[in-house]
């Protein structure tokens, strides 16, 4: 009797499984259509974006190009697109793989920490077509675009409105890690900076990570210690605690990479803007169109490539003013921002 | 009446059957979730199926993601079976992983049959070290080992993130994380081998150890006076003592081992399928992971391993769900079921035990759990 209901039991059970299995089944042919559609002349690409470990909602980067893809994708019918999160360092060639099978035709991957699992990818499939952000190192493959921004023209931009905005005539300048492309805020930032107020002292500080806002904390406390009443980041979550530590005490941040204002409405005036949607969808509309291309992509303030965020309600007339100028200057050629540490000797975290 | 009766009866019967039960309660639980969200259950599990039998290189990729998570279950396992409880298997493989890497980018010139056993050495040495840390807490002042493992994680996690900073080993410029190391740690398959098989590139010889490890797991608990003695602390402290056996050498011993197993997990991870470690900004947790393996496999050595390749397997497939549509989620939500059912089957025994006494009370000698049982569960 009881063995029966076992039986029973376990056999309702394996038609709850098989009910699955054969969903399964039927959905195969589907995706395989999918694939096949692309291969024909139908003209529909999938575009398939490979996060870094901070995941699609980091409120940066990985964010800010999955936003950029899904407009893209809402307005173009004929473009398909998809993410894949990375959970650990080690998923990021697993990842790249399964957009691979999955005949996906554009994989974008977001962030330098990928550039390793890029090359690796891109040199064992030439005909699959990679783009990477924030890196150049894969720029000698023919099938990988490396999305480059001219960071140091919306550090530059932010900088000088830094230098309109402080009252105390000393900023502060907060950095992830020192490399040649992340010095590239400081130099661009200390230049803006200057331009508009010689006489400002900028206050540096290296972090060293990217991750630690109770670093960014701490070294933005010392700063507004030292008199700094304007401080900008470009060290990621590390920023967030830069950020904080100025709402806290009633002076300026300035955001970087998108526009963070969010974050304290009240205390972050503007931020430099990396536009990495629009570069994504610009390299998604060139494989869509056959245009796509390798080698570095360079985005900068005459392609809307970076910029500063629209949000300056904080901001004086003339600060808006003077970056509007400065904007202006640079797009005519009248200001070349520096982009080496001998053009930028205020810069002091070098070395 | 009858039915539920019969039900309890079967659930307390087998610790096999309460695993595939708690495994198949699992699924249906996530396909509850899934319905919920109104995503086809059919196109997620479809994909987590395709994504381990699909071919040799999915497969192939379960495999590899499986090996860290079977050596650390292990790790755990080790520990359920001697009495203590190693929530610390975290730290110890964040630990070893780095002493694996920092001996594979230094000595990066041997030769890989030098190379290979010096970095699986210095890493089982850091975990073990890692563990025993904990154990000498725990013997000498009485310090709760669970508190101080859980801070140890944390410790590891940011010793690590300041190591992979050194000039020596970090990797200056395209990433932040350590350097690479050196290919003659590496214990990658040979490209000739993956191509021909069409195996996923980061396909290693590393599974082999772990089925190696679980061999001696078992072994040294089964089958020698060590082994005997570690499950006699588990089991009763005081007894233990008072049958000769030294409780804090046992416990530093067992924290040692299992502390040495989680660092060879970090090895095998860095050495099969990263190359590096990142600079972290969460833990990986992969010594979580081995808690959930652990449980999974009931703490047999054995069981371990086949926990593991399902959590491979689905931690791998769980990636790919999004492609359907699905979140990557639904996948804990499946193993945190089969975990609840699993963790909570001593509530099944002691229904049965509840029904059965005003019945046949003298029966009941039969429907005791056995100690082994009980060990496993603290």
């Amino acid at each position: 009797m009881n063995m029966k209901k076992m039986i029973a039991l376990l056999l309702a059970l394996v038609m709850v499984l098989s009910l699955v299995a054969c969903g399964s089944k039927t959905q195969e042919p589907e995706q395989t259509d999918d694939v096949s559609n692309t291969d024909v002349e139908t003209k529909t690409i999938k575009v398939g974006m490979v996060t870094d470990v901070g995941g699609v909602n980091d409120q940066s980067f990985n964010q800010t190009a999955w936003e950029g893809l899904k407009d893209l994708a809402e307005k173009n019918s004929s473009i398909e697109v998809q993410y894949l999160e990375s959970a650990t360092d080690a998923d990021y060639s697993s990842n790249i793989n399964t957009f691979i099978d999955e005949g996906y035709d554009l994989i974008i991957c977001v962030g330098f920490m990928l550039a390793d699992a890029t090359r690796e990818a891109a040199q064992a499939n030439p005909d699959q077509k990679f783009a990477i952000i924030d890196d150049a190192t894969n720029a000698d493959l023919d099938n990988v675009a490396c999305l480059m921004f001219s960071q140091e023209q919306a550090s530059y931009l932010v900088g000088v409105a830094a230098g309109m905005m402080t009252k105390t005539n000393t900023v502060g300048y907060v950095q992830g890690m020192v490399s040649d492309s992340m010095n590239l805020f400081g130099y661009g930032y200390i230049a803006g900076v200057l331009s508009v107020n010689p006489d400002a002292t900028v206050l540096q500080y290296n972090a060293n990570s990217f991750a630690d806002s109770a670093v960014g904390a701490a070294a933005a406390t010392d700063m507004i210690a030292k008199g700094a009443d304007v401080i900008y980041h470009a060290a990621g979550g590390t920023g967030a605690g830069v950020i904080n530590a100025c709402d806290e005490n009633g002076i300026y941040a300035i955001g970087v990479d998108s526009d963070q204002s969010h974050i304290a409405p009240n205390t972050v005036i503007t931020s430099a803007m990396k536009r990495v949607d629009i570069a994504s969808q610009d390299i998604s509309l060139a494989v869509l169109n056959d245009e796509f291309t390798g080698g570095v992509h360079q985005y900068d303030l005459t392609n809307g490539g970076v910029d500063i965020a629209p949000t300056q309600d904080l901001l004086t007339e003339e600060a808006i003013a003077a970056v509007e100028a400065a904007k202006e200057d640079i797009l005519s050629g009248a200001v070349v921002v520096p982009t080496t540490a001998e053009e930028c000797p205020e810069f002091t975290l070098v070395g | 009446m009858d039915k539920k009766k019969s039900l309890l009866e079967f659930f307390a019967e087998s610790k096999l059957i309460h695993t595939i039960l708690s495994i198949i309660i699992g699924f249906i639980v996530g396909a509850l979730f899934l319905m919920i969200m109104g995503i086809n259950v059919g196109d997620a599990y479809g994909m987590l199926l395709k994504s381990v039998f699909s071919g040799a290189k999915s497969f192939s990729y379960c495999v590899v993601y499986a090996t860290p998570y079977i050596v650390t279950g292990l790790s755990v396992a080790f520990s359920f079976k001697t009495g203590v409880f190693n929530i610390g298997a975290e730290g110890q493989f964040v630990i070893g992983s780095m002493a694996a890497c920092v001996v594979g980018i230094l000595l990066g010139g041997l030769p890989s049959y030098l190379l290979v056993p010096l970095c699986f050495l210095a890493a089982a040495a850091a975990g073990a070290l890692w563990g025993t840390i904990v154990g000498f807490l725990k013997t000498k002042w009485g310090i709760n080992e669970v508190l101080s493992m859980i801070m140890f994680n944390w410790i590891a996690f940011y010793l690590s993130n300041y190591i992979a900073g050194f000039p020596a080993i970090h990797n200056e410029g395209t990433a932040e994380a350590t350097r690479n190391i050196s290919e003659n740690a590496r214990i990658l398959l040979s490209k000739d081998t993956i191509s021909s098989l069409g195996l996923c590139p980061t396909a290693n010889w590393g599974i082999l150890v772990a089925i190696v490890l679980a061999i001696i797991v078992y072994f040294i608990i089964e089958k020698t006076t060590l082994g005997y003695e570690l499950k006699a602390v588990g089991f009763n402290k005081s007894a233990a003592e008072y049958g000769g056996i030294s409780v804090n050498r046992s416990i530093l011993l067992a924290l040692a081992i299992s502390g040495g197993l989680a660092g060879l997990g970090g090895a095998l991870q860095l050495m099969g399928m990263g190359g590096r470690i990142s600079v972290f900004s969460s833990q990986e947790g992969f010594g979580f992971a081995g808690i959930v393996v652990a449980l999974i496999g009931v703490s047999n050595p054995f069981g371990v391993v086949i926990a593991g390749l399902f959590y491979g397997a689905l931690t791998y497939g769980g990636g790919k769900l999004n492609l359907v549509g699905a979140p990557t989620q639904v996948v804990d939500i499946i193993v945190g079921t089969v975990v609840f059912f699993i963790a909570i089957s001593c509530i099944f025994e002691y229904l049965k035990y509840l029904k059965k006494t005003p019945k046949e009370p003298e029966k009941l000698p039969v429907s005791e759990p056995d100690p082994g049982k009980e060990a496993d569960e603290t």
